[in-house]
């Protein structure tokens, strides 16, 4: 399949083989040390590294410097552009910033509102919602475009995804809603955290039903959880999530010094289950504050080891 | 309408207390609706300010008046010898009340007794909602009549986010989430295949972002 871009994410699943992504947050520091650490603890388990812009609207070493470091580490990061922050003339700013370090992944986000965040009195922007960015990657580096249609003479390398949450409501639009990202350019998806697989795979049922699966790289999200706390914490408290009792219940069986193993395990065979899932191009182990995790889990869930790129 | 909430009272004590006469002026058209800056309002508002003023033993000559709008130099024609007396003027309008009383009395100080809030419905009696943000390139055509620029705390053009759970915003389990309304009204106006057209992007020059806006009537 033909490549677009230099992104070794890309090219792991254009060769057909499923790929794993994971996560980092950057430091609310000035210090680099923190997120170049986090990224040799997985570098060799997983094949690109999002990095998280400002996530729950808490100020951080921004997304974009972090993607640098790790880019110098000669890691493949994926840089996370939440809408919320900058207008148009920013976000294509920082699109050509990233991409004259290298880096060749952007994941197009609206970003959670900023009352979440340690800023809720600040202005939002949301100039573009991450639709409309995603159209905007792609016709930089599709056209070699600015949205005023001025020319860019060298355009951005990017390949570019987008999130899905297949259990945010209405449930009816969740399939027509990753039609319209496809059909805005997303080449890639990265989903909500999936603890609910029932719903999902009836997610992927309509997907499929579609032919959607033919056209974008769907990678379902896994966060292991480190106690039967976080569970009903994601459960009640984070909009978008949904976490079946039973799982709580599985959570609470176990005594508390062993429910951090057990959150290993259902991640393990979540991604186990999933992996049958027509459709699904690979796994986003999104372990939060918890990377050292990371190669446990992939190397269990048989992902390892990753391919090698040239 | 313009709907407006009183500032705290101390907040208003704190502007006009060093006044020695100080007109309370209502206006008795949008925020007068929402029960907080007619001139019923003005009257309870200059009662209380006497009293503080009693209270704290300082010498005011509080006089309480108002007219229809605070907007148009027709309304103000019956309160102009009050005005031009007046050594400052506490205005219930809206904040373009408040502006259109700052210019025609050039050296009259004039403070806001409201925060101008939202433009907004009545939905129930006593409760009032936002429902525009005069960004000046109506959508409401293909977003099924609701308005996600209002609306959606995020005014995606393209939603929901992920954020939307039960019909209800991510910021607030009280909000309805503007795309679960606007999907729901496509569906009922059989128009669903509707949400996978994608709208050009919104042009905000014609928002506040483009800078403070006017239109002008020819022929008039």
């Amino acid at each position: 399949m033909e490549l677009k871009t230099s992104s070794r994410l890309e090219k792991v699943l254009k060769s057909g083989q499923l790929a794993v992504t994971s996560e980092c947050g950057p430091p609310r520091s000035s210090n680099p040390e923190g997120i170049i650490k986090k990224g040799q603890l997985i570098k060799d388990h997983v094949d690109a590294i999002n990095v998280t812009d400002n996530q729950t609207s808490v100020t951080r070493l921004c997304s974009l410097a972090a993607c640098v470091h790790l880019k110098l580490q000669g890691l493949d990061p994926v840089l996370q552009m939440v809408v919320r922050d900058r207008n148009r003339i920013a976000l294509q700013s920082d699109i050509l910033g990233a991409a004259s370090f290298g880096i060749n992944n952007v994941l197009c986000l609206s970003g959670d509102h900023q009352s979440f965040g340690d800023n809720p009195q600040a202005q939002n922007v949301f100039d573009l919602d991450s639709m409309q960015l995603v159209q905007t990657v792609r016709l930089m580096r599709d056209e070699g475009k600015f949205l005023s249609g001025d020319e860019i003479k060298v355009p951005p390398n990017l390949f570019v995804g987008a999130a899905a949450n297949p259990f945010a409501d209405p449930f009816k639009i969740r399939v027509p809603r990753l039609a319209k990202k496809i059909a805005a350019g997303a080449e890639f998806i990265q989903t909500q955290c999936i603890y609910n697989v029932d719903k999902f795979e009836l997610w992927m049922q309509g997907v499929r039903d579609r032919g959607l699966d033919e056209k974008i790289y769907i990678l379902a999200g896994i966060t292991p959880m480190r106690s039967v706390g976080m569970a009903k914490y994601l459960k009640k408290s984070v909009p978008g999530m949904d976490v079946p009792e039973e799982l709580i219940k599985r959570m609470s069986g176990v005594e508390k010094t062993q429910q951090a193993a057990e959150g290993i395990t259902i991640a393990v065979e979540t991604i186990q289950r999933l992996k049958e899932v027509k459709g699904v191009s690979g796994f986003h182990v999104m372990a939060i504050e918890w990377e050292e995790k990371v190669p446990e889990i992939v190397e269990r869930s048989g992902l390892f080891p990753r391919p090698t790129i040239a | 309408m313009i709907v407006g909430e009183q500032k705290p009272f101390e907040e208003i004590w704190e502007m006009i207390k060093g006044h020695k006469r100080l007109t309370v002026f209502g206006c008795n058209t949008c925020v007068a609706v929402c029960h907080q800056g007619g001139n019923k309002e003005a009257g309870i508002l200059a009662s209380l300010l006497r009293m503080r003023a009693t209270q704290e033993g300082v010498d005011i000559e509080i006089v309480d008046s108002g007219i229809e709008r605070q907007c148009e130099h027709e309304f103000f024609d019956q309160a102009r010898d009050l005005l031009e007396k007046s050594e400052a003027v506490l205005s219930l309008a809206c904040g373009i009340g408040v502006q259109f009383v700052a210019t025609k009395y050039h050296s009259t100080p004039v403070y806001p007794a409201l925060n101008t809030t939202f433009l907004g419905d009545v939905i129930a009696v006593g409760h009032f909602t936002e429902k525009c943000q005069a960004c000046g390139d109506c959508v409401l055509g293909i977003t099924g009549g609701v308005c996600p620029v209002s609306r959606c705390c995020k005014r995606l053009m393209n939603g929901p986010c992920g954020g939307s759970s039960n019909g209800k915003c991510e910021i607030s389990k009280d909000l309805d989430c503007a795309w679960q309304l606007i999907i729901d009204r496509l569906e009922a106006l059989g128009k669903l295949d509707d949400y996978e057209k994608i709208p050009p992007l919104k042009n905000w020059s014609k928002d506040r972002a483009g800078g403070p806006r006017s239109f002008k009537l020819e022929g008039i």
